[in-house]
């Protein structure tokens, strides 16, 4: 068993290497970390720029800027490159730097896996972008890619989309099994699971999710796949298939997924309502409870997305129950949060900002998750801008929100400066005013009729598109003085100590800022 | 002692879980990607309380490819859901029963037809609709003329709105059990012959036999010469 490997205890540290190939090659976790956060970052204005194309058109009635052809591509790749590009993305460099900080570790389990897990990605998003550039154009079949949309009629790109598919998978595949391998096996000594901070539980569990839902993507695009080249008949009624098979495919990952979208988000806040509360988390047992139970209910309400397809009325009332079920362990959350804050000493830094704007927004997008959940109304609602309302406030204020509050939270631990307040919290505001301006008047739009997915509209909805595009604006080009803020960050600012904010716990801040190239290579004791 | 092994750059890392905690990992002072054989991981220990790394990682790819399979195992799953609940108004094949006749019921049948996109056949059913007594063996004639002058092979689909009348209709021949081929300028009569199930849900009064017809001609190509009626 002992197989002693003596490198003769040279025991100098070593920093990065230098060049290009420290990024090519490394599998320092911190780095890594670092590459996934400005990849979605990136990912975040490419899909965002493709969101002002939309809302450009949308400004006014009738056809202005593009053709409707080109339009469906835009929502179709604004869709799938926020939430496979941007948001899953950056909660993966998120864990990458936090999760080994947090529990003592000195790197992820599995460090090449990690380096590779990353350079999948951009691989991935080259090959699905570039088919914007094909002659039949890219992807125009929405995000969800229902056949036959995606099969019978899909461009000629399609395969390339689902390469790209099948790479993003794998990706997240890996860095769910790292995830899952770096919190079971690495934590220092002491550590109990249930000592563990929020964002690594709610990380487990994500990474579990993951690992559970991204193969059937996997499975759901190979059909598709085979559909298309190979003459089988998985989503062809013409040869005994069922495109709505398709649909319960599609959605048995397509829900899971929307929860590993905001777990992660979950778990920050709970990191960072605490340390501005100057309060120990209130309901920490509860609240690991709770994302347990978010995780297992989200296997089981994925056709709620179905309603109006023609499910028997027994599955409409059991898909309805259970959906409206998940309220209760949010419910739970949204509790504890505020209970944390409860007499605390509350103080309104950047990330306090956007933390207790994502606990109020992100239960507005819950309140009109559960009105989309009662399926008489869903008929209603269904393919309205109320739905695009709906997943935009749990999806803006709740992911985005979170990541942004995470970036202001640990800014200081991965640059070792403090970043400019003023800027951040104007940041914060003008992030606020413009995304609520952009998305709650589409919950009146969509309430009076107007569909999803259309790049013209009835006259009666002018107005208030325009004040969606107005507030879209907005909100997209303040994403490029969050870039400022950061840049400043890193290269200059007030140093920040090993600790910057007072009220923080956790192993995190017993490392200095910004933190070693190498942490914790002796495990740290935890009490 | 157990060593502890740590290498921030190496393929391999684990830790010795604390219980030498007092032993300093020895740092690898190289920083070019490398170098660990991947088994001596394995061979370090993890933390006490979990299972040793390769264990683990072996556990999770295996649930990788158990989800990856049942991805594929939906789609039987999904057939069988359907048949055994009657969803998405799919019937079920060849009906070898016979029923009483329920004169005291009356049901209306209404028959769609309609071509798949591409689908250049003429196609419609004799009647849009009868009126049937539960139990009573009723046939309906469609009409298909192939228009084009090539040969062409077309399969149609049923489905029954309301689905949940779909388990209480059946079908003792239909066209739909087998493909159409049809020769330049052909046309064809197709009946259908069914069975309204007595035991339908009283507040099922009215439904609708809705066939698509598609040409998979390429996906089956036709022989030029019909063999058979």
């Amino acid at each position: 068993m002992s197989t002693v490997i003596d490198h003769g205890h040279a025991d100098h540290a070593h920093g990065p290497a230098k060049g290009l190939m420290r990024w090519v090659l490394t599998t320092n976790h911190k780095d890594i970390g670092t590459m996934y956060l400005w990849f979605a970052f990136t990912m975040f204005l490419l899909g965002g720029s493709f969101a002002m194309v939309i809302r450009a058109e949308l400004f006014q009635p009738g056809l202005q800027i593009v053709q409707p052809a080109f339009f469906n591509q835009m929502t179709t790749m604004h869709g799938l490159i926020m939430v496979f590009g941007a948001v899953m993305p950056a909660f993966v460099g998120l864990a990458n730097w936090m999760i080994p900080l947090m529990i003592g570790a000195p790197d992820m389990a599995l460090p090449r896996m990690n380096n590779f897990s990353f350079w999948l990605l951009p691989a991935a998003f080259l090959l699905l972008v570039s088919t914007l550039f094909t002659p039949g154009g890219g992807p125009n079949f929405g995000w969800t890619f229902y056949a036959p949309l995606s099969t019978t009629y899909a461009p000629e790109s399609v395969t390339f989309f689902i390469f790209a598919i099948h790479l993003m998978g794998i990706s997240s595949i890996m860095g769910a099994i790292n995830v899952v391998a770096t919190i079971l096996n690495l934590r220092a000594p002491g550590m109990t699971l249930m000592k563990m901070p929020l964002f690594v539980w709610t990380w487990l569990i994500t990474a579990f999710l993951l690992i559970a839902v991204m193969p059937v993507l996997a499975g759901c695009v190979t059909m598709m796949l085979m559909d298309i080249h190979f003459g089988t008949s998985f989503f062809s009624a013409a040869g005994g298939g069922d495109p709505v098979l398709f649909q319960h495919v599609f959605w048995f990952f397509g829900h899971p997924e929307v929860y590993i979208m905001i777990l992660p988000a979950f778990g920050a806040v709970s990191s960072i309502i605490p340390t501005f509360s100057r309060k120990p988390l209130f309901g920490y047992t509860s609240m690991v409870y709770a994302t347990a139970s978010i995780a297992f209910l989200s296997f089981i309400v994925w056709a709620h997305h179905m309603f109006v397809v023609g499910i028997p009325l027994v599955g409409e009332l059991f898909f309805m129950y259970a959906t409206l079920l998940i309220a209760v362990p949010t419910g739970v959350k949204v509790f504890n949060w505020v209970s944390t804050m409860w007499q605390g000493s509350l103080t309104f830094e950047t990330p306090m900002l956007f933390a207790v704007a994502f606990v109020i927004l992100f239960t507005i997008g819950g309140f009109s998750g559960l009105m989309l959940a009662i399926a008489p109304a869903d008929f209603q609602y269904h393919d309205t801008y109320f739905v695009v309302a709906h997943f935009h406030y749990v999806l803006v204020p709740g992911a985005i929100f979170g990541i942004f509050a995470s970036a202001y939270y640990w800014l200081p631990k991965w640059t070792g400066h403090m970043y400019d307040e003023t800027l951040g919290k104007l940041h914060f505001w003008l992030s606020f005013v413009g995304m609520n301006m952009a998305f709650f008047p589409m919950h009146f739009v969509g309430l009076a009729g107007m569909p999803r997915r259309v790049p013209d509209y009835n006259l009666q909805f002018a107005d208030f598109n325009m004040v969606s595009s107005i507030g879209a604006f907005m909100f997209g080009a303040t994403q490029i003085f969050f870039l400022f803020i950061v840049i400043k960050c890193i290269r200059g600012g007030p140093p920040a100590p090993a600790k910057p904010w007072d009220g923080a716990e956790g192993l995190e801040w017993s490392v200095p800022s910004p933190a070693p190239y190498h942490t914790f290579t002796t495990p740290p004791e935890v009490k | 002692m157990k060593p502890s092994l740590y290498s921030p750059c190496g393929s391999g890392l684990a830790r010795d879980g604390g219980r030498s905690g007092a032993e300093l990992p020895a740092l690898r002072p190289s920083s070019q990607a490398s170098q660990l054989p991947q088994k001596v991981q394995s061979q370090v220990g993890a933390m006490a309380d979990s299972v040793p790394l390769k264990r683990l990682v072996t556990r999770l790819l295996i649930l990788v490819l158990a989800m990856f399979a049942f991805g594929f195992a939906l789609v039987p799953i999904y057939d069988v859901m359907c048949k055994a609940f009657g969803i998405n108004g799919k019937t079920a094949g060849q009906y070898e029963g016979e029923q009483m006749v329920d004169p005291s019921r009356q049901v209306r049948v209404q028959f769609l037809s309609t071509n798949a996109i591409d689908m250049v056949w003429e196609f419609h059913s004799k009647a849009d609709e009868i009126v049937v007594n539960p139990g009573a063996v009723n046939e309906m004639l469609f009409v298909a003329y192939n228009p084009t002058d090539k040969p062409m092979t077309a399969q149609a689909i049923p489905s029954i709105s309301p689905a949940e009348a779909a388990m209480y209709f059946h079908k003792t021949e239909c066209f739909c059990f087998t493909q159409q081929v049809l020769q330049p300028g052909e046309r064809i009569e197709m009946p259908v012959r069914f069975i309204v199930d007595r035991a339908m849900p009283k507040d099922v009064k009215h439904l609708t036999l809705a066939y698509t017809l598609f040409d998979i001609t390429a996906r089956q190509p036709p022989v030029a010469v019909r063999t058979g009626g």
